[in-house]
């Protein structure tokens, strides 16, 4: 199996490049991925990735894209509480990229 | 509401709680495995007995048949339908609960 | 032929999720679950009831480490956290019942305090009430 390496260690990733122990995840691990996607990590970026994981790890399951477009327009006012914000931060879409590099699996459904 | 049971009286819980939680009145139907507990002199009869007092009671025909139970083991009371006079209760009734 | 009316804007209907299998021996508790929280986003009604074995499904404390399985239990509490958002939200016309069936829950031993997420425990004439007045429930 592929995997990234990240500081001398091996994190092992799926064929799509998503981790596959969520629990090995770190920020370093995160820029890697995000260079990979093409990603430039602004203060909102690491505000999405942050809320996703520390939903993940209270919920066992990424949010529904609704809870995310919810949690953004908390922290970043009204202007930016959309879904076309969320692709304009992620342009392959919340769920896929966002999880991505956040270390989640990759989301099997709508939520 | 139309509740429908399709487990064996005898090997789930499925039509003891259908008749603990459906209200008065409302119509159950038993099929599949379910039409076991239409017949007559089982451990279970005098409480589907009782059922067919305070609500309408249907067993589906076709399951039956394929069972080998007729008509004549049938509880007093419970009514045989074909699969048509299935689409005709669940288009009846405001909604199904399905007991599994 | 039928003209069918496939819109949906305003519309509201309560449905009912009626859980009676316990969580980790057969998928129903699994995929109901899953489908509870899809329907979160078209803003329904909705009464989640545990009863029988479904009560099982919330008792605190489940660790599926050794089974090498995902422990779902976490997952309720999204139900828990979608509800409290509804209630409080006043532009939200959404409202969420968790609801277990007292003799399901004292047959097996449980009370109130077994249970990892809050719940309205209801007898089983009020729960055939619930029942008889939604416009769909979804068995598992």
């Amino acid at each position: 199996m592929a995997a990234y390496s990240v500081n001398g260690a091996e994190i092992e990733h799926d064929e799509e490049g998503y981790i596959t122990d969520v629990s090995q995840w770190n920020r370093d691990l995160a820029q890697i991925i995000a260079d990979a996607e093409g990603l430039d990590m602004t203060d909102e970026h690491w505000s999405v990735v942050d809320f996703l994981r520390e939903y993940y790890n209270e919920y066992q399951i990424a949010p529904a894209v609704r809870v995310l477009v919810k949690a953004v327009k908390k922290k970043f006012g009204p202007e930016k509480g959309s879904n076309k914000y969320l692709y304009e931060l992620f342009p392959y879409g919340p769920a896929k990229q966002a999880c991505k590099v956040a270390g989640l699996p990759k989301p099997t459904g709508c939520v | 509401m139309l509740h429908t049971v399709n487990k064996s009286p005898f090997e789930r819980n499925s039509l003891e709680s259908c008749l603990r939680l459906a209200k008065k009145g409302s119509a159950i139907l038993l099929l599949e495995d379910g039409v076991y507990a239409a017949i007559n002199g089982t451990s279970v009869s005098d409480k589907v007995s009782g059922a067919t007092k305070d609500n309408s009671v249907y067993v589906l025909g076709p399951d039956m048949k394929a069972r080998g139970l007729g008509e004549s083991q049938l509880i007093d009371g419970i009514k045989i339908v074909d699969y048509a006079g299935f689409v005709d209760l669940a288009a009846d009734n405001d909604g199904v609960t399905p007991w599994l | 032929m039928t003209e069918y009316n496939f819109e949906t804007e305003g519309v509201k209907k309560t449905i009912t999720y009626l859980n009676r299998k316990a969580p980790y021996g057969t998928i129903y508790a699994l995929e109901v679950l899953e489908s509870v929280l899809i329907s979160a986003a078209f803003e329904q009604h909705a009464n989640i009831v545990f009863v029988d074995d479904g009560v099982f499904q919330i008792k605190k404390d489940q660790d599926t480490a050794d089974l090498d399985m995902k422990c779902f239990l976490p997952t309720y509490g999204i139900i828990e956290m979608e509800k409290e958002d509804a209630d409080e939200d006043e532009d939200m016309d959404m409202n969420w019942r968790i609801i277990v069936e007292k003799e399901s829950m004292e047959a097996r031993g449980l009370t109130t305090d077994d249970f990892k997420i809050e719940v309205e425990v209801l007898s089983s004439a009020e729960l055939a009430d619930v029942l008889d007045t939604s416009d769909a429930v979804i068995g598992g």
